[in-house]
């Protein structure tokens, strides 16, 4: 004999809760099945003490269970109240083994043998029971572990925390208590985890509670020790213990048996879903981690859409308002048209599921471009990425010829190569009819791409192509390039790592796509650096155009992207175009000029090492100084204090020097800012000319001084006031122009905020240290003028 | 794309007051005064209104280069004042004829020469001082020399103790008393007189060989340690000497340049009063 309900929820985790809660409350007939003798097995695991967050802030909660940022056991505790106290039918102890019929008659079998009959079925099993593995050699090993209930289980080890999510985070922040934990973090930042944590975590690692190992990867284990591929080369790093959180996969085998299509066959896919959570199968409705939304907020949310919804009644999301805000423009359209428009055009956002992608949308802006609008222009250093979800736009390719266009229709996207490179946009984009744009910012770009393959894999596949055809050959159509561009693949190599050495068989070439490079020679037994090759630039060509091995080693200056080009498939191409032939071979000539000019002055090569060793391989613009015309007055720091309201920005006297070149301590403007990767305030900025800079929204944290490699920004009190010249000079009023202004004790209400240098962005006339040396030893350069710096070793 | 004053913009400054001197050197020859060549006649008029005019100009670069942010290049503000204020030497010297007395006008003539010449000493000490800083420092800082002596004196300051009186005394001396600076003379000689940095590491030669065997290892290290104390301490001085040299001379050329803003004015009014 088996029981029968109106709806019956699968697992009773936040959503599953919410749902149970919420049917209780409507007196509608259900039951909340859970696997444990527990309510909410995935919060219960939490580590002990906890704490929980209530993100994302700008959410409102809808749903007859409470929740709000508290500990694990006062979040646990209420729930288990409000179980009881709102008569939920919860039943423990019941594994659900499979889901089978249709809608209006669902049959729930049970584990010892129980059936469960339902018109609904609301599946919210969450993910937690499948964790994703290291997957490594040597993975085996008995200190490997995926779980961590009790931090105080463990004393004075060494332990490894793998991941840079929220449960990585929480972990290694408890066993640093007791323990020395180092933190892997396969990014340069941590991009998806909730704002708290970032500020815990940053205080962490800055105070040298927690090290942590950026851009780094688990190569293989043995007992004791781990080896890791960061941007230095392999470390080997002995430990006690690994813990590695490397976030949970779907339990794909089990939905699927339900009948539950997912969304493509990638092991991170999620089960394909209506805006009402319904899935494939009519009737029975998937919410939670599941659903492509592991937020408790936003789970418990759903869970109460999703009863509404069975019970018939339309009510839409709570995002609704922020989204209908954001759409006000497109003359009053339903949020759900709009964001079905724009998925169903747009391939790149297509891989979202509903919940990220209205997420997506919150973060991103709508435009409405009228033909003749210039969405951005070339050498901008705007960073957002646009799509065209209706209209078509013109690319002006060609910087000497505005006529020289190519055509993006609806669906296409463009600005990704700013955000891969950090630099400035490499053509003007202009709207050619009326557009439908969708604007998105560095920041939820870079969290698509890191939580969406599929997405990553359209924007590189896409780049690829336009990397290519940009940098090596701008006027070859788009059909001949298909050979290369199928055969192209995007590599990564670290600082330092060789990309090419000097003598061996050559059978790619590379384009420069993120980072910077240097080509040197070994000269007389010594490795003389020949030049400095930013992205944007080819190399490799050489040896390929000749069939000879490499004549020389490119070495990455910072940790660096490439295209990597299949040698055949290029001759191939240069054999059938011959304009291309000649392009290329002239720029070889030039290599070859520029090369036996600075191998008659090896002085300029180690100039290029000395640079790229201060940072400025990865600068965008360099402040430096020709210490031979150099009278150490000051004026720089001076004027740079009273054009920043009395706070210099810049450092003369500190910073090496190599030969008579100064590199004084003040900002390089990076194309990937260190600065930027974790501001939990989000208040620094890529302005139109490449400043970073720092908006008023600071709050102070310091995580931008301790992220700086160049240790260029400061936190500072507001200044004293300043007097007027007149003022200062016949009455002596106040600190004079070029006095020091410093704050040293805390005004009054007065709180520090991080300052850095912003290149003069709002002054006229340009950097103010540099328009204020009398001698004209403060230079400015960017990237592509190193070169001919290397020209102040000749002359001195 | 990279200039310094001397050869701001194409040396356009120089091609200036080359023209200005030129002009002022090619009318003096061809003007035939009624009387004599003096401040008085039509061109001495002509070249003393330039030559005052320059000289207020040029003075105000000191309240321009105090202006910050803006249009402008203070280089090429500087490049322009080296080379239009040595043309004053023309300009001014063909206005008075070449009479010169004891009187107001010659004063004013000579504080002007006297503002010339020490610039003309500016210039040379801003082409050449730079290139000794960095070659004296070699890429450290003053703050990183003045840092690694403090560390030197700490270090010696521990070895120091339990060596005999001799050689204890010598360090805390050396520690405690030794200067660097001291009066504007002292500063520009680069040197110091009975340092006891100097004194201490020489007598600490002598006494490495004559103290106690026990005490030879730790002596010899403070032998080691003062003397690369006193190599930073040169450096220390060299380096605060330069810039004292590149400095010195704006302590005479500014003071005088008020003055010769008073005398000049003197001058003119003293002119027109007595027409």
């Amino acid at each position: 004999m088996s029981e029968e309900f109106e709806i019956a929820i699968v697992g009773s985790g936040p959503s599953g809760l919410s749902a149970a809660a919420r049917a209780a409350q409507k007196e509608i007939s259900h039951i909340l099945l859970e696997t444990t003798d527990h309510a909410s097995d995935t919060i219960y695991k939490f580590q002990k003490r906890k704490f929980v967050m209530a993100t994302p802030d700008v959410m409102p909660l809808r749903s007859d269970t409470s929740f709000a940022a508290g500990t694990r056991e006062e979040i646990l505790e209420k729930w288990d109240e409000e179980i009881e106290h709102q008569k939920v039918n919860i039943s423990y102890n019941s594994e659900v083994t499979g889901i089978s019929g249709e809608k209006g008659n669902f049959t729930l079998e049970v584990k010892g043998g129980r059936t469960i009959k339902a018109n609904h079925v609301v599946l919210s099993i969450g993910m937690q029971g499948n964790l994703r593995k290291l997957d490594v050699d040597g993975d085996d090993w008995e200190y490997v572990q995926y779980q961590l209930d009790d931090p105080e289980e463990y004393e004075d080890e060494t332990i490894i925390v793998v991941g840079a999510g929220d449960a990585a985070i929480e972990n290694a922040i408890a066993l640093a208590a007791q323990n020395r934990v180092a933190l892997v973090n396969r990014k340069g930042e941590f991009a998806r985890i909730k704002a708290g944590n970032l500020t815990l975590v940053t205080e962490a690692i800055d105070s040298g509670l927690i090290e942590c190992y950026y851009n780094a990867t688990t190569s293989r284990i043995s007992p004791g020790e781990i080896v890791l591929k960061t941007p230095d080369g392999e470390t080997t790093v002995p430990c006690d213990r690994i813990i590695a959180r490397l976030g949970a996969m779907a339990p794909r085998r089990f939905v699927e048996s339900c009948g539950i299509k997912f969304t493509s066959d990638e092991p991170s896919a999620l089960p394909e879903l209506s805006e009402r959570y319904e899935s494939s199968v009519p009737g029975l409705y998937v919410v939670g981690a599941l659903a492509g939304y592991p937020l408790i907020k936003l789970a418990m949310n759903q869970g109460y859409e999703v009863v509404e919804t069975i019970s018939g009644n339309e009510i839409s999301p709570a995002d609704e308002p922020l989204l209908e805000e954001k759409f006000a423009a497109l003359h009053g359209r339903g949020v759900n048209e709009v964001l079905k428009e724009i998925q169903e055009n747009v391939p790149l956002l297509s891989h979202m599921s509903a919940l990220q992608f209205r997420e997506f949308m919150i973060d991103s802006a709508v435009h409405l471009a009228k033909p003749g609008d210039v969405i951005f222009k070339r050498n901008e250093y705007t960073n957002s990425v646009f799509s065209v979800v209706d209209g078509r736009v013109n690319v002006q390719i060609n910087a000497e010829d505005d006529n020289e266009l190519v055509e993006l229709k609806n669906g296409s996207f463009f600005g990704e190569m700013g955000l891969i490179a950090g630099r400035r946009r490499t053509a003007t984009v202009v709207a050619k009819t009326e557009c439908f744009l969708v604007e998105t910012p560095r920041r939820a770009m870079l969290k698509l791409i890191s939580s969406v393959p599929g997405a990553k894999k359209v924007l590189d596949t896409a780049a690829i192509y336009r990397q290519i055809q940009t940098h090596l050959t701008p006027n070859i159509e788009k059909e001949l390039l298909k050979e290369i561009v199928d055969t192209a693949t995007i590599e990564s190599v670290s600082a330092g790592e060789k990309l090419i050495s000097e003598g061996d068989e050559s059978d790619h070439m590379f384009i420069i796509r993120a980072g910077s490079m240097t080509v040197s020679k070994v000269i007389g037994g010594r490795s003389v650096i020949l030049s400095y090759i930013p992205s944007g630039n080819y190399v490799g060509e050489m040896a390929l155009l000749n069939n000879e091995p490499r004549s020389a080693s490119v070495t990455a200056t910072v940790a660096s992207e490439v295209i990597k080009i299949d040698a055949v498939a290029f001759r191939e191409l240069l054999g059938r175009e011959n304009e291309l032939k000649q392009v290329i071979e002239e720029k070889f000539q030039d290599r070859i000029v520029e090369n036996l000019e600075t191998e008659d002055r090896p002085e300029a090569g180690d100039i290029i090492d000395f640079l790229v060793g201060q940072g400025v391989g990865e600068a965008s613009d360099v402040l430096l100084i020709d210490e031979s015309l150099c009278v150490r007055c000051d004026n720089c720091e001076k004027a740079c204090a009273e054009t920043h309201g009395g706070i210099s920005r810049l450092n003369r006297e500190a910073g090496p020097t190599f030969e008579n070149l100064h590199v004084p301590t003040s900002c390089r403007h990076c194309e990937h800012p260190h600065c930027m990767s974790d501001c939990p305030a989000d208040a620094i900025h890529r302005a139109q000319d490449g400043e970073v800079f720092i908006d008023d929204k600071c709050i102070g944290c310091g995580n931008c001084v301790n992220n700086c490699p160049y240790g260029v920004i400061q936190l500072a009190y507001p200044p004293a006031k300043k007097p007027g010249l007149w003022s200062w000079l016949l009455f002596g009023s106040g600190p004079g122009p070029g006095q020091d202004k410093t704050n040293t004790t805390k005004v009054e209400g007065a709180r520090s905020v991080a300052a850095k240098c912003d290149m003069c962005k709002d002054i006229e006339g340009g950097a103010s240290c540099v328009s204020a040396c009398p001698t004209g030893a403060a230079i400015r350069v960017n990237p592509e003028e190193f070169l001919s710096i290397t020209n102040l070793a000749k002359s001195s | 794309m990279h200039d310094g004053f001397l050869t701001y913009a194409n040396s356009r400054y120089l091609k200036l007051a080359a023209a200005v001197c030129l002009t002022s050197i090619v009318a003096y020859i061809l003007y035939e005064p009624v009387d004599e060549h003096n401040g008085g006649t039509v061109l001495g008029y002509i070249l003393g209104t330039v030559g005052a005019l320059l000289i207020f100009w040029l003075t105000w670069l000191g309240i321009r280069k105090r202006k910050y942010g803006g249009h402008f290049r203070l280089t090429g503000w500087v490049s322009a004042h080296v080379y239009l204020g040595l043309s004053l030497i023309v300009v001014a010297t063909l206005h008075t004829g070449f009479q010169f007395d004891w009187n107001l006008h010659t004063l004013a003539y000579a504080l002007m020469i006297i503002v010339i010449v020490s610039g003309i000493f500016g210039i040379y000490a801003y082409a050449r001082y730079p290139k000794l800083v960095s070659a004296n420092r070699r890429g450290a800082s003053l703050d990183d020399l003045l840092t690694q002596i403090g560390d030197i004196d700490r270090e010696s300051r521990q070895l120091a103790v339990g060596l005999p009186d001799e050689v204890s005394s010598l360090i805390l001396k050396s520690c405690e008393e030794t200067a660097i600076g001291g009066s504007i003379f002292r500063i520009l000689s680069g040197k110091a007189v009975n340092c006891p940095s100097d004194n201490a590491f020489a007598k600490l030669r002598g006494l490495v060989s004559s103290v106690d065997q026990e005490h030879v290892l730790n002596t010899r290290k403070l032998l080691v340690l003062t003397g690369k104390k006193c190599g930073l301490l040169g450096t220390v001085r060299r380096d605060i000497q330069l810039k004292a040299l590149m400095d010195i001379w704006l302590r005479v050329h500014v003071p005088v340049t008020v003055a010769l803003l008073i005398a000049l004015t003197a001058h003119i009014i003293s002119v027109f009063y007595y027409w």
